[in-house]
């Protein structure tokens, strides 16, 4: 539904957008992810048709952007960052707008308000103005206004934020619900909710996309994905290091208290691998050590959302 | 039309806009009382003896310096400040539909504000009986002037997301359009520059074109004049704004 080829956004000498290349299938949702400044919202911007591209192609339900802006913008839904609204106008007011500038007309209009507030949960704020609203009730408004025609194509520029943790939740579900049967890109500042609610991520960093995949993917490629985690019971500190060195490659002893002694052992081979954590099993069987908990990590996506996207000095100066 | 569904959706939220806060109400009444306070007083509206609006009209350029900036400021540099110019641009609409539509909502209520004055056309025709085609080409002219003043107002205001420098730059432009045809200033230009020169930049001038109007004449030229001043900075609005967007 979305593709964007080579472009580049470029204001002045700033490159906000360098070059990057991505598509979007109808049934996925597309997480943004990425410092702040990163280019997140100037690519979204293009594709919206808000800004032209400086260089590059973006087409969206086949249709070229920069050629042919209106059926490309029919197609889209946008909650724009900050979620703009008219200050003046009432809720009800702002979303009929929204409506009509979509081509609704007469009880055409009137359904699609009254689906996008329920969808929203706007009826106890329907008549009030926008200016009086909380930053959440005028977040879901302009996400009200995005989906008044139940668009194909979804751009949601910072959805959560500003919501409180049920709000957000709501939207997530929401998100998650509409991207069965929707092509979705949005974006956030928040790692849990990419896990929550993408199909994939794209991290994005000065311009460039420095990483693409599923949030599996990109978790393995975290330094613990793989790594096993034990609480055991009955065992020093240093036996455990001396034994698990049979199997793994090193191990970390992460706490120790009295009897018990939290490690995480990385297998010799990386991935996520269950054979690994049978055979710590399997010792500590032999060994009669007690064990509270063992678990294999999944990798952590912020971890590798730091490793990737810290400035190269400072990643240096950290490891 | 779809284009004109766009551009009547854009005007009527506009002009909703203004009636919805006290801008309007604010507006209304200062532009009547200055009106009033102008042809009656300032005017001596009586004294003249004239069945004639000539006093109401003759003001109006100035009237309009400071109002219709005032009240065409906010157009384009709202929608910036707060953003929404982001969510009306990705609408499927052109900028020009946004633009135009947002122009006759402004001029509409400026129209509306002019309309208002009728009670000053029902005093002429109480106390004598005026050549009311004379006033129809004023009330004509005015509304024309005050468009035209809009419009540079709607080019100032998408320059800036700051209405204060939006509204001190319109206010100069419209300025210089009446300095340049103002009497005492051409003839002060005439001591030292060739008349012809004088007469080039008055041509400029909407006091040269509006003086038709009050004396009763509507000139193809005059009209002609003001509705190319009104296409020409809308034209300029709209590459302010395709500007912003390229970076």
């Amino acid at each position: 539904m979305i593709k964007v080829e080579n472009l580049v956004k470029a204001f002045g000498p700033n490159r906000a957008v360098d070059d990057i290349s991505f598509g979007v299938e109808r049934g996925e949702v597309l997480g943004f992810i990425g410092p702040n400044g990163a280019g997140k919202s100037t690519t979204m911007r293009v594709v919206t048709g808000f800004y032209p591209p400086t260089a590059g192609r973006v087409t969206v339900g086949g249709f070229d952007v920069a050629e042919n802006p209106l059926s490309a913008k029919r197609l889209i839904g946008y909650l724009p960052e900050n979620a703009p609204g008219y200050a003046d106008m009432t809720v009800h007011g702002f979303l009929s707008f929204a409506a009509e500038l979509r081509g609704l007309r007469g009880d055409a209009r009137k359904k699609a308000v009254v689906r996008a507030v329920e969808t929203c949960f706007l009826d106890s704020v329907l008549y009030q103005t926008i200016d009086t609203l909380s930053k959440g009730y005028k977040h879901r408004a302009c996400l009200a206004q995005s989906i008044i025609h139940d668009p194909d194509i979804l751009i949601l520029d910072e959805p959560t934020d500003g919501l409180d943790p049920n709000q957000k939740h709501e939207v997530r579900g929401l998100i998650k619900r509409m991207g069965e049967h929707k092509a979705i890109v949005f974006s956030t500042h928040i790692l849990e909710e990419v896990e929550a609610a993408c199909t994939r991520v794209i991290i994005i960093d000065r311009g460039k996309i420095v990483a693409n995949g599923t949030p599996e993917e990109l978790k393995a490629r975290s330094e613990v994905a793989g790594a096993v985690r034990l609480k055991a019971c009955g065992v020093t500190a240093a036996e455990l290091n001396e034994k698990l060195s049979v199997l793994a490659a090193r191990t970390e002893i992460l706490s120790q208290d009295g009897a018990h002694v939290v490690a995480r052992a990385y297998p010799r081979e990386r991935g996520v691998n269950g054979a690994f954590a049978g055979h710590i099993a399997e010792l500590a069987q032999r060994e009669r050590w007690k064990l509270d908990e063992i678990h294999v990590e999944e990798g952590r996506l912020d971890e590798v959302f730091r490793a990737i996207t810290l400035p190269d000095t400072v990643k240096g100066s950290h490891s | 039309m779809n284009a004109w569904a766009n551009i009547k959706a854009i005007t009527k939220r506009e002009l909703g806009g203004y009636f919805t806060s006290p801008v309007a109400y604010v507006f209304l009444v200062i532009f009547l009382l200055l009106a009033g306070f102008f042809t009656f007083t300032v005017g001596n509206f009586f004294e003249r003896g004239e069945a004639s609006l000539m006093s109401f009209f003759t003001w109006h350029p100035w009237l309009y310096l400071f109002l219709v900036p005032a009240a065409g400021m906010r157009l384009w540099s709202e929608e910036r400040r707060l953003g929404t110019l982001e969510l009306l641009l990705t609408m499927p609409i052109t900028t020009w539909q946004a633009i135009v539509g947002k122009f006759l909502a402004s001029w509409l209520f400026l129209i509306i504000a002019l309309g208002l004055t009728f009670p000053v056309w029902f005093t002429v025709n109480y106390f004598g009986s005026p050549d009311n085609g004379v006033i129809v080409a004023g009330y004509v002219g005015s509304a024309l002037l005050s468009g035209t003043y809009l419009a540079i107002s709607c080019m100032t205001s998408a320059m800036t997301r700051n209405q204060v420098i939006s509204f001190i730059v319109s206010v100069m432009i419209c300025l210089f359009l009446i300095l340049a045809g103002f009497t005492p200033v051409t003839d002060l230009l005439t001591r030292w520059a060739s008349p012809l020169f004088v007469q080039t930049i008055a041509a400029f001038s909407v006091m040269t074109h509006f003086e038709g109007f009050q004396r009763g004449v509507i000139d193809l030229r005059d009209v002609v004049f003001f509705v190319s001043l009104i296409g020409f900075a809308l034209f300029t609005t709209g590459v302010i704004i395709r500007g912003h967007r390229a970076g």
